[in-house]
């Protein structure tokens, strides 16, 4: 395993991914891929770039974009 | 350099919103309802006050071989917006 110090917990982990691509998957089943800016202790997410998915296909863009954290379902960080 | 100053840089997801304040913003709410408007207010909750404002609801047809989706178009001069039905709030660039 690696350094329990890296993968302290999970807040450790979305600050890491700050200006990472990442997807953001909401409980309606809505993704959100952007370069994550900010996160803060609700959840609330601040993207850029962000592209909406709904099932699967393209419907929005927004430059910047503000999510509501209750309605997250995960974040997760995209392969480059 | 204070907090209010709204140059000082995005550092949590709220900041977006306050950067926003007396601006045109987008918001998408629970229930397929979207909301365009100009941002008077707004609080930690996402609780919202939004002016000019020109709501859409998104409805499929009521029987069963009217799948096709309707929307339903409504303005309002004033408007406060629960936090609690906020999904996205998006800042819209001015054409």
């Amino acid at each position: 395993m690696s350094d329990p110090q890296e993968t302290s917990d999970p807040s450790t982990f979305l600050s890491e991914i700050i200006g990472a691509p990442i997807t953001v998957k909401l409980n309606s089943g809505v993704e959100y891929k952007g370069e994550l800016s900010s996160v803060d202790g609700y959840m609330n997410i601040a993207l850029e770039k962000t592209v909406e998915y709904v099932g699967g296909q393209v419907r929005n863009r927004y430059g910047d974009v503000f999510i509501r954290g209750n309605n997250v379902l995960y974040i997760s960080q995209d392969v480059m | 350099m204070s907090d209010a100053d709204d140059t000082s840089p995005i550092q949590e997801p709220l900041d977006l919103v306050r950067l926003s304040l007396d601006e045109q913003v987008f918001v998408k709410l629970r229930g397929d309802r979207e909301l365009r408007g100009r941002l008077h207010a707004y609080d930690s909750h996402c609780n919202l006050v939004l002016g000019d404002v020109e709501e859409t609801i998104y409805t499929v047809g009521d029987d069963e071989e009217d799948d096709s989706v309707k929307t339903i178009k409504k303005q309002s001069e004033m408007l406060f917006v629960r936090g609690d039905s906020v999904v996205l709030i998006s800042p819209q660039a001015q054409s």
